[in-house]
């Protein structure tokens, strides 16, 4: 990473949270920077829900620090979290399917004047300008519903929302899960493009094919505890595979990173 | 996933042409959206079919009647739509509309304690209608009681509440002027033009600004001639009702205060952030929380719409029979007023439908009903032809869902 002198976009120290006896996180430290891919992996239960819902303010943590480009901040809830411009994209969840491509884009957010009557040309034409930034060209109208939509021009809509609100950090819940191997490619080519924006991006997957692909550098958890951190040019798939399972660092350029 | 020129510009332009909207249209229609189309076509049907049977049917008379006897469902409707957008149902509005006509005759009754102006009478009765609603709604969005429970409780309380005020006497007239003028007033026949005029002017100002905006903002605008002949249409249409009124006693005010309402409230589903969110809930309560948007607020105030609808149609029935007795709200009120949202195209799985669905919704039942009385068939064959077309419109909503679906995947 070239920009390593500059504090991290979102960063988190030491960071634990339990759930009465349960130790979801403990001291796990993450980081993501501006204009990268980020992959956060591990198997089911290694906390990567935990520290998605931290980061968003659902949870509160119950020690540790969050910093966001350097600066101290705490997250109590969602409006925190949406404030600092961290931007969570969940699988499948976020859309209405009823309502069409440029209403679900300003979903929560509408333009309004001061009769709250809505600027519809006005939202119409920033939905159009953003889809065309990301090439995001298959969505024939954006007066369509979303429920006339394919899975991954569904994807598509809620990823690039995340990126009209200025936000600095996306996080993207399994965005590929549900979806086919053409989709899933269209949909990967849109995480990459909004890094290139600019945004701190962090892909949570458990799809080793995908990762690859897409992420800069891999974070790795295991049942609430870091393992390890990994350049993907330094690493391949038994490697993160092994690190996952057996949560030892799968290669020596792993402790540079931890 | 290749870096394709940006193909959507001139698919919209290519929209605009007279043969691309046509057909645009039908994809539309193949792809489950029919918007009105149903409800025009039985409405022809219906008006063809009493037409052969009866002579009084298609006369200026019965239309000016019709308007009467559409007026209190159509209201009340109005309220369905809302609740029906969010999911839910609200099952007191029928007790709701009664106990609004008894709170309406209670507070004019000359010489007692409690008498006052009409108008406060009428605004009193709807603010109580309102009330209800919140605290029906309160209960759906905070505690998560089922709407279909809260209100069917509601439902029962409400009659009681009927019974028990109007226990003693059994029936309360209404004297005041201002009251009996809702349901009964006939405005003059310039009166009648001048709202032709402005709802014609207001509509084409509405309709072209639009257009003038997305023209300048470099939007697809759809055909302009399409457009002019739309304006053209619904003005005709609202000149030809005001004629046809005015041949007989002239525009009842009830039916001006029916348009009013189902204007305002469509304004406020279609073109207002709070309608935008009303639809988000009603498509999916969890992606409209996650958005920011304030669920349990909308379900509180769209029971209290839905309350507050009710008790204005409350007030028009007691108008209309310048009196309340113990059979207030009962009946069909309930059944008819939310059949005619979903005859109108308004879907029960939420989300889906228009306010205007009140309206057409609540002219075939008014109408079916109408029909049957002059052709002199008893009421059994009233009730289960509404019974019928209701049947005949979910079953429609419910294809059409599914249709829907399927198109994208």
């Amino acid at each position: 990473m070239s920009a390593a002198q500059q504090p991290p976009t979102l960063e988190l120290r030491d960071v634990s949270k339990s759930f009465g006896a349960v130790q979801a996180l403990s001291e796990v430290d993450f980081e993501v920077r501006d204009g990268e891919v980020m992959a956060l992996v591990g198997d089911n239960g290694a906390g990567k829900s935990t520290l998605i819902k931290c980061v968003a303010g659902i949870n509160s943590i119950d020690s540790g620090e969050i910093y966001f480009e350097g600066k101290r901040v705490t997250i109590h809830g969602p409006k925190d979290a949406a404030k600092l411009g961290i931007e969570i994209v969940y699988q499948d969840l976020a859309l209405a399917d009823n309502l069409d491509v440029v209403q679900n884009m300003y979903l929560g957010r509408e333009e309004h004047d001061f009769l709250f009557r809505l600027k519809e040309a006005a939202m119409e034409q920033r939905t159009s300008d953003t889809l065309k930034s990301l090439a995001v060209t298959t969505i024939g109208s954006v007066r369509q519903p979303v429920a006339t939509l394919s899975g991954g021009q569904r994807q598509s809509v809620a990823v690039a929302r995340a990126v009209m609100w200025n936000n600095r950090v996306v996080f993207l819940d399994e965005p590929t899960a549900a979806l086919g191997v053409a989709q899933t490619r269209q949909v990967l080519a849109l995480v990459r493009r909004l890094a290139e924006q600019g945004l701190a991006v962090v892909f949570v997957s458990h799809n080793l094919v995908d990762i690859f692909e897409v992420a800069d550098r891999i974070t790795v958890l295991r049942l609430g505890r870091n393992v390890g951190v990994y350049e993907k040019e330094s690493t391949n798939q038994q490697g993160i595979v092994q690190a996952m399972i057996a949560g030892k660092a799968a290669s020596k350029e792993a402790e540079v990173a931890t | 996933m290749s870096t394709a020129a940006p193909a959507e510009v001139q698919a919209a332009a290519a929209g605009d042409s007279l043969a691309g909207i046509l057909r645009a249209r039908w994809q539309g229609i193949k792809g489950g959206d029919v918007g009105s189309l149903p409800v025009l076509i039985g409405l022809i049907g219906i008006t063809l079919y009493f037409t052969s049977k009866s002579d009084v049917f298609f006369s200026a008379v019965n239309f000016t009647n019709l308007i009467g006897q559409m007026a209190g469902v159509t209201v009340i409707a109005i309220g369905v739509v809302f609740v029906l957008l969010i999911g839910e149902i609200d099952l007191s509005i029928g007790y709701v509309s009664g106990l609004a006509g008894v709170v309406v005759a209670e507070l004019q009754v000359p010489g007692s304690s409690h008498q006052y102006p009409g108008l406060v009478a009428i605004a009193a009765a709807i603010g109580v209608g309102a009330l209800i609603g919140a605290v029906q709604g309160s209960f759906v969005a905070f505690i998560g009681v089922p709407s279909f429970v809260v209100t069917l409780a509601g439902l029962l309380i409400w009659q009681g509440v009927i019974l028990r005020q109007l226990g003693t006497e059994g029936v309360i007239g209404i004297q005041d002027a201002y009251i009996n003028n809702v349901a009964n007033y006939v405005l003059s026949e310039n009166q009648g033009w001048a709202i032709a005029v402005i709802f014609t002017v207001g509509y084409a100002a509405a309709t072209f600004g639009t257009y003038l905006t997305r023209r300048h903002a470099g939007l697809s605008t759809g055909n302009v001639i399409l457009t002019a002949v739309r304006v053209l249409f619904y003005g005709a249409l609202v000149f030809a009702a005001v004629a046809v009124c005015n041949h007989s006693r002239g525009v009842p005010l009830v039916g001006l205060i029916m348009l009013v309402l189902v204007i305002g409230a469509a304004y406020i589903a279609g073109r207002t952030t709070y309608g935008r969110h009303v639809y988000a809930v009603g498509g999916s309560a969890e992606a409209a929380r996650r958005a920011g948007i304030n669920v349990k607020f909308i379900r509180v105030t769209v029971f209290m719409i839905s309350g507050a609808m009710a008790a204005m149609g409350g007030v028009i029935f007691a108008s209309r029979l310048n009196s309340v007795d113990l059979t207030a709200g009962s009946g069909t009120i309930l059944l008819d007023a939310i059949s005619a949202a979903v005859i109108g195209g308004v879907s029960l799985f939420g989300g889906r439908g228009r306010v205007s669905g009140a309206l057409f919704g609540g002219l075939i039942i008014a109408i079916v009903a109408n029909g049957i009385d002059l052709v002199g068939y008893p009421d059994s064959v009233k009730l289960i032809t509404t019974g019928v077309i209701l049947l005949a419109a979910v079953t429609l909503d419910t294809v059409l869902r599914r249709r829907q679906a399927a198109v994208g995947r």
